[in-house]
This record gives structure tokens, C-alpha cells and sequence, in this order.
């Protein structure tokens, strides 16, 4: 609605520069390669911005105090100052580390999250590429930054590290299946993985409402995926200090972080696409309602994270295993049947 | 199709340029003074007692071939279930014995204990 | 599972402690894990170590009474009250009524605020960080009564030699009718956000279990021996100052683990304030302090053991005088150094993530291990 025409106006006027100066045809889709970078880069910049803003006000207003009071109104360019700070910050090595995995670490973190905005539809026709294995392409690419996580959990040298990475690893790992089952009655009910046609699909209903049981076991095994409380022990701070961001300090550990918080809104924002009608919703254009419903998960996962004590490892896992798992296999199971019967 | 997966390529590049330049525009302003006691590793504030890098309980392991399997098998899963509507009642079957099977294995790794954190 | 036998796994050593979030002050562990489970501990102790007992052995009494304080900071009172006590006895004074109500009201009210955190930093050393500012909050509110009346927040110096330093401000009354009316609620709240929380149930039911006998070996007190299902509370079975007029029943709880330890402390706060109504209630008129008591006081010659239920238990401190106005022996027999002692027992086997409630829920506080 609003991204749409501006894109689509650009791509006239690419197209009305190449058949002027008579340059290759693939120069159009390699300008837009450009510029939907800078902008995704650019709103995952700000977006993180907002978001640490956003859990420092709730967590301290469900806490009974007012969070930051004093850079900018509400403090809210808090925490623009936190990032020059830690751009500031000296980037120390421990000696013990493994040194080329140490420095690959952030990098692995933080780009397949990047990646995956490609197949998130914003609003109408607000989508990068809508790839024709859309859900499956995200749940691969968002995977790939576990090992970003376990390599500088290993590479630090540090016990803390370490616990925290196989922690990471083993829980990450424990919930994707579910994670991935609980998409596959969407993809089912949809008949396609391209997240458009998802979006398409739930014109008339939200998918919430035939797979209310793949939603829930979708928003508990994603809270694990981005280590939210009560799944946050590969970072359980009282337990091994901060886990596998031990050693990383100044820009580094800003990549961490910056990861932390834009996959906690990527995996909103596929909860929104896949179980709330992604961008649909009335009067108001796309962008807004899509917005509107990823911030609407990120809030639960925030009021979960400030709410909730943590699970021990081992009750973590036979939560995913005993419980999780044969709960996503009778979901499928029975959304096949009906399918099928039906 | 092939535009698709070039930009998925080109974001993965930017990704990793975009981490790149934070880590070297700070790089410009941070100090750099690096002494021993900073290349130390956190250990509460004592000596580190031996290396960390051990071999690691076995039970993580598991955990990893567990997820291998059933991640194989949900990407086994996907095609089906992208077409479960058109295949039909024969196709639906032939899935549920492949997912029973592998039901049957998660049931033998529950009662064998390879699910038990202890 | 058969494979454990084959392949072997190399144990590791962490260092949990001094610098460590959750050894509520600097305590060190130093853990053999087996991945996730802790297979042995050895803990260290001793980095707060003041050398408090002999430091009371080189000043005059009433020197010592505000250094008293600073060896439990968050039950500060009982400590100083001890001291008197001890002196009191030795020399025979009677405490006027008014004095010791007052001192029983403050030493429950030190006690609420002691537990507020003990709430606020096992919910924190779990994991939930709301409790812990909820926790502080009502913390604030005893605070508030206490600061009117001594005109300090931690360390109150309150007590004297036969009675205690300063009579209740007028506006103290209408405060502390607030505080009456509003704490239950709170406390109602405490147990709404953890109490029948499922994951705060799995994390603390069933872990550190302490059976009764095994903490009397250990020489536990306080809300610790009572959740292992030991009826014992120096309010109930020694009462002192007012305890015995006003009648105290000790809380008592019988599983042992770490959540009863929690339980105890909750319920004791409830306890303490009823005992606080009462107090305000039966508030007898008449002078705060012995009158004709030096402050510089030559204490007779002898010995005494001098003991109170403080937060963390059995405070004790045996006290030799030689006749000067200096102590000539000052023994401190403090709860948090004999609630830690079963630290080593308790935690082999145990998954790393337990050994912080099991830590958290023994409530020391390591100034008062150290001394």
C-alpha cells in the first residue's frame, strides 16, 4: 500500500535509465538488490533501536519503574548514546580464544538474519523475493545463526562460553523441530510455502483459528529459538554470567545483541505471516497491520520474559522432546486428516 | 528464479559487509590497548583451572543426532504437505507410516533414556 | 544409558565466585562439572573477612555497638542487640517494657525487610527479574518506619545499654498504620506471582532436600531448619525481650527443599507482622532507657551467651568479660556460617542450574560467614 508504489516507481525509472543509456538489462534487478538492502539494513538499524527502547519502558514499567527517563523524551534516544558507548568500547581478545572462529562468530550471528527479511512480506507486494519455498528457506536461514552462537560459545575459551554455546546448541536444536511442525499444518492448510500465497490464503480467516494448537506450540518453541525467559538458558545470567557473549565486548557484542533483537522481531514477525493474515486487515494499509501484529508478539514474548522464571536445562529439553514434539506430531496428524476427509 | 536466489545471495554478502562496517568504523574510534590481565579469560576473578575445551558430556551429542533425524524428516514432510490436499487419502497414508515409524524411533529414544538429562 | 560407559567424558572445573551474579556477595565455588551436573564442590570462603571478633576485643563496649551492625548489613539490628543483651546481662539490668517492645517491633520489622530481599533475589537467582523490584519496594516501606525512627536505613545503631537510642516520632504511628494495612496484600501478591507459578514449582520442589536430622547435624537454625521439619524458633522456645509476653508460634514446614525454604520465609513475614500489630497494639508507656546506665560501661567479670533468632537464625555471641570496660573474649556464632557448611554436601549431582537456588534459598549473607 505504501511501500508498493514507491518500489514500483523506481523500477519504471531503472528501467527508463537502461533503455536510455543502453545498459545490460540486469543492471534493474541489481539496483534493487541495493536499495532493499540499505532499507532492510536501515530498518533493522532502527527497529533494534526501538525495540531495546521498548523492552527497557516495559520491563521497568512492569517492574514499577520508569525505565530511561533522561536522554530525549522518555528516553527514548537512550539508546542511540548506548551504541555509540559501545562503539567506544575496546574490543578486547581473549588470548586463549580461537581466534579466526572468535571473529566469524558475530558474522554468522548476524547475517542469516538479514537474510531472512528477504521472504517477509511487509504489506501488498512489500515482499523482497517472494522465494517459492518461502517458509522453508526461513526456517534454514534462521537456523544458521545457532552456529554463530555455539562457534563463539567455543571459540572464547571461556567455561561460561562454553556451558552457554552447548546450551544454545542443545536447545535450538531441541526446538526446531516443533517449530518447523507447528508451519507445516500452515503449509498444509496453504498448499504452498511461498509466504504470499500464505498470506493470501488467510484473506477470509486467520490461520490462528484452524491451527490454534500449531500457534501455541509456534509462539513456545519460538520463545526458546530466540532465548526469551523462560527458555533463555544459554544466557542465564545467574547460572553462567551471560553465556556465550562472555568474552565479546564493544562492537561485537553490539552484533550479538543487534542479532538477539531482530530475530526476536523476525520470529513475529512469521508468526504474524503464517497464524494472523500477515499484512490483511481493514481500512488501514498493509504495512501498519503487519507492523501492528509482529509487535503485538513481540509484546507477549516481553510480558514472558518479565513475568517468568527460567527452566533448568534438563526440564527444557523433555519439554521439547516428551512434550512439544509428539503434541506438533498430533497436530499434523490431525490437520492431514481433516485435510484429507475433508 | 535464478534473480530469486541472487538476491538471497547478495543479502547474505550485505549481511556480512554490514557487520563488517560496524566492527571497522569502530575500529576508528575505539582505543586499543591491549595488556594481559584484558586477554584474560572470565573466570569469576580467579586463575582459570585447566582448558575448557574438553571433551563434553555425550548426552549433547544425542540430543544433535535426535534433531538430525527429525529434521530430516520434517524436510521429508514438506513436499507432501505443500501437496497434501491433491494427493489425497493414498498419500496421507503412506505419510503417516513414515511419520509412525519414526514415532516408533522417538518412543525408543524416550524409553532408552537418550531423552534423560542424567 | 549403555554408551556412558564407553566414551568418556573429561570433567571441567568452573570457578563460580567471587565476581559471579549470583553468590550474593563474594563466595567461591570452585565446581567439577560433567557437563550440565555438578560432580564435586569446593567452596572457598573468607573473602570478607574483617576480623570482627577481635576488633570488638580492642574497644570499649559502646565503641563496638555501631560496628556490631555491619556484620549482618541486612539484619543489622539483631546484631547490635545482641551486644547489648549480652552487656545487659552481665550487668544485670533490667530493660524497661517500653524499650523492649520497641526493640521487638524494629527486630520484626528488620526481619521483614530482611526476607523482602530474600524474596526479591531467589525469584532474581531463578531467573524472574520483576520479583526482585517488588521485593525492594515493600523493602522500602520498613525502611521508611525504621529511618524515622533511628535516622538510618541499614545500619540503625538503635539499641543501648538498657534500652534503646530514640522513642517513636509521633508521625511514626499514622506510617506504620499504612504499612500494616498495605503489606498483607503484598505479601498475597508475593505469593500469586511465585507460589503456584509452574515453572518456579519445578525449579525449587524436590531440590536441596535437607532432611531434619541432618540439619541439626550441621547445626542449622532459622528458616532453614524449620522448612526441614525442625520446630525450633528462639522466639517461641527461649523468648526474649518481649517475645514471651507477646507469644510467638514458629513456622515450621516439613519437605526440606528449597522451595519450602522459601515458604518459611514468606509465612514468617506474615508472622512478623502480626507481631508488629501486636507490639504497636500493647505499646506500654514509661522510659525508653535504665536510667543511671553508663555509656561508658566497666562490665563485671564473667561470661555470657547471648542469643537471638535473627533472619538467618540462631545468632549467637558468647562474650568473656574481664571486668575492664573492654571485652576480653567476643565469640560470634553467626547462622549463615552454619546454614553454608552443607554447601559441599548438597550440591554433587545437582545440574549447575540448581546450585543457585540451593545457594539462594540457604539465604547467608557472607559478611556474616566471614565475620
Amino acid at each position: 500500500m505504501i511501500i508498493h508504489p514507491v518500489l514500483s516507481w523506481l523500477n519504471e525509472w531503472w528501467q527508463g535509465v537502461v533503455a536510455t543509456y543502453g545498459l545490460p538489462s540486469c543492471f534493474v534487478p541489481a539496483a534493487q538488490m541495493v536499495v532493499h538492502a540499505i532499507l532492510i539494513g536501515g530498518f533493522i538499524a532502527v527497529l533494534v533501536l526501538f525495540l531495546i527502547w521498548l523492552t527497557r519502558k516495559v520491563s521497568a514499567h512492569i517492574q514499577q519503574r520508569f525505565g530511561p527517563m533522561r536522554v530525549g523524551w522518555h528516553g527514548s534516544v537512550q539508546t542511540v548514546a548506548d551504541a555509540l558507548k559501545l562503539m567506544q568500547k575496546e574490543d578486547t581478545t581473549p588470548r586463549s580464544c580461537d581466534r579466526p572462529v572468535f571473529n566469524i562468530a558475530p558474522f554468522l550471528a548476524f547475517a542469516p538474519t538479514i537474510v531472512a527479511f528477504v521472504v517477509i512480506p511487509f504489506g501488498d507486494g512489500a515482499i523482497i523475493r517472494d522465494l517459492n519455498i518461502g517458509v522453508l528457506f526461513l526456517f534454514a536461514i534462521t537456523t544458521i545463526n545457532v552456529i554463530g552462537v555455539i562457534s563463539g560459545g567455543w571459540a572464547s575459551g571461556s567455561k561460561y562460553s562454553l556451558l552457554g554455546g552447548f546450551r544454545s546448541a542443545a536447545q535450538l536444536v531441541s526446538y526446531e523441530v516443533p517449530l518447523v511442525l507447528s508451519a507445516l499444518g500452515v503449509i498444509m492448510l496453504a498448499g504452498s510455502m511461498k509466504m504470499g500465497a500464505i498470506v493470501d490464503a488467510q484473506s477470509r480467516i486467520w490461520f490462528v483459528a484452524y491451527q490454534p494448537l500449531a500457534f501455541v506450540i509456534y509462539i513456545i518453541a519460538a520463545t526458546a529459538e530466540v532465548n526469551r525467559t523462560p527458555f533463555d538458558i544459554p544466557e542465564a545470567e545467574q547460572e553462567i554470567v551471560a553465556g556465550f557473549n562472555v568474552e565479546y565486548s564493544g562492537m561485537k557484542f553490539a552484533m550479538f545483541f543487534l542479532a538477539e533483537f531482530a530475530n526476536m522481531f523476525l520470529i513475529a514477525a512469521i508468526a504474524a505471516t503464517l497464524f494472523l493474515g500477515g499484512w490483511r486487515g481493514p481500512w488501514l494499509p498493509g504495512e501498519f497491520w503487519f507492523l501492528a501484529k509482529s509487535f503485538a508478539i513481540v509484546l507477549l514474548l516481553m510480558f514472558f520474559r518479565w513475568t517468568y522464571p527460567r527452566l533448568r536445562v534438563d526440564q527444557l529439553m523433555s519439554f521439547a522432546w516428551k512434550f512439544l514434539l509428539p503434541l506438533a506430531f498430533l497436530n499434523l496428524i490431525i490437520t492431514g486428516l481433516i485435510l484429507v476427509l475433508i | 528464479m535464478l534473480t530469486d536466489y541472487a538476491f538471497v545471495a547478495f543479502f547474505i554478502v550485505f549481511g556480512c559487509f554490514f557487520v563488517a562496517a560496524a566492527l571497522i568504523g569502530a575500529w576508528f574510534i575505539r582505543p586499543q590497548r591491549p595488556s594481559r590481565i584484558k586477554g584474560d579469560i572470565y573466570e569469576c576473578g580467579e586463575t582459570t583451572r585447566g582448558t575448557s575445551w574438553v571433551q563434553y558430556n555425550v548426552r549433547f551429542y544425542l540430543v544433535a543426532l535426535a534433531f538430525v533425524i527429525f529434521d530430516v524428516e520434517v524436510a521429508f514432510l514438506l513436499p507432501w504437505a505443500v501437496a497434501a490436499k491433491r494427493l489425497g487419502l493414498y498419500a496421507f497414508v503412506e505419510m503417516m507410516i513414515f511419520v509412525g515409524i519414526l514415532l516408533v524411533a522417538l518412543v525408543y529414544a524416550w524409553r532408552k533414556g537418550a531423552l534423560k538429562w542424567a | 544409558m549403555a554408551t556412558d560407559t564407553a566414551i568418556h567424558t573429561q570433567e571441567f572445573q568452573v570457578n563460580m565466585g567471587p565476581q559471579h551474579p549470583s553468590t550474593h556477595g563474594v563466595f567461591r565455588m570452585v565446581l567439577t562439572m560433567d557437563g550440565e551436573r555438578v560432580v564435586d564442590c569446593e567452596p572457598h570462603v573468607g573473602f570478607l573477612h574483617r576480623s570482627m571478633e577481635k576488633m570488638a576485643e580492642n574497644r570499649l563496649y559502646i565503641q563496638f555497638l555501631p560496628m556490631a551492625d555491619r556484620i549482618d548489613y541486612l539484619s543489622s539490628l539483631f546484631c547490635s542487640v545482641a551486644h547489648c543483651q549480652a552487656v545487659e546481662q552481665l550487668m544485670e539490668i533490667e530493660v524497661p517494657p517500653r524499650a523492649k517492645y520497641l526493640r521487638t517491633m524494629f527486630m520484626e520489622l528488620n526481619r521483614i525487610a530482611s526476607h523482602c530481599i530474600f524474596f526479591g533475589v531467589f525469584a532474581l537467582d531463578l531467573g524472574a527479574v520483576t520479583p526482585f523490584l517488588y521485593g525492594f519496594r515493600e523493602r522500602e516501606l520498613t525502611m521508611d518506619l525504621l529511618e524515622m525512627t533511628t535516622g538510618q536505613r541499614i545500619t540503625f545503631n538503635y539499641p543501648r545499654f538498657g534500652g534503646v537510642a530514640a522513642d517513636l516520632p509521633d508521625s511514626f504511628f499514622a506510617v506504620a498504620e499504612k504499612f500494616l494495612k498495605v503489606f498483607p496484600g503484598r505479601i498475597t501478591d508475593y505469593e500469586r506471582i511465585l507460589n503456584e507459578n509452574e515453572i518456579f514449582l519445578a525449579r525449587t520442589k524436590g531440590v536441596g532436600v535437607v532432611d531434619g536430622a541432618r540439619a541439626i547435624n550441621y547445626g542449622w537454625s532459622g528458616p532453614n531448619l524449620r522448612a526441614s521439619g525442625v520446630n525450633f524458633d528462639l522466639r517461641q522456645n527461649m523468648p526474649y525481650e518481649a517475645y514471651g509476653e507477646l507469644g510467638y508460634e514458629a513456622v515450621v514446614l516439613s519437605n526440606g527443599d528449597c522451595y519450602d525454604r522459601y515458604l518459611v520465609r514468606i509465612l514468617e513475614m506474615r508472622a512478623s507482622h502480626a507481631l508488629i500489630k501486636k507490639c504497636l497494639e500493647g505499646l506500654p508507656d514509661g522510659p525508653i532507657v535504665k536510667e543511671k546506665v553508663s555509656k561508658f560501661p566497666k562490665v563485671p567479670a564473667g561470661e555470657v551467651y547471648a542469643r537471638v533468632e535473627s533472619p538467618r537464625g540462631d545468632y549467637g555471641l558468647y562474650l568473656v568479660s574481664d571486668g575492664t570496660n573492654k571485652p576480653y573474649r567476643y565469640k560470634l556464632r553467626t547462622p549463615s556460617f552454619n546454614n553454608l557448611s552443607m554447601i559441599r554436601e548438597m550440591l554433587p549431582g545437582v545440574y549447575l542450574a540448581d546450585v543457585v537456588p540451593i545457594f539462594g534459598s540457604l539465604d547467608v549473607i557472607l559478611p556474616d560467614v566471614d565475620r
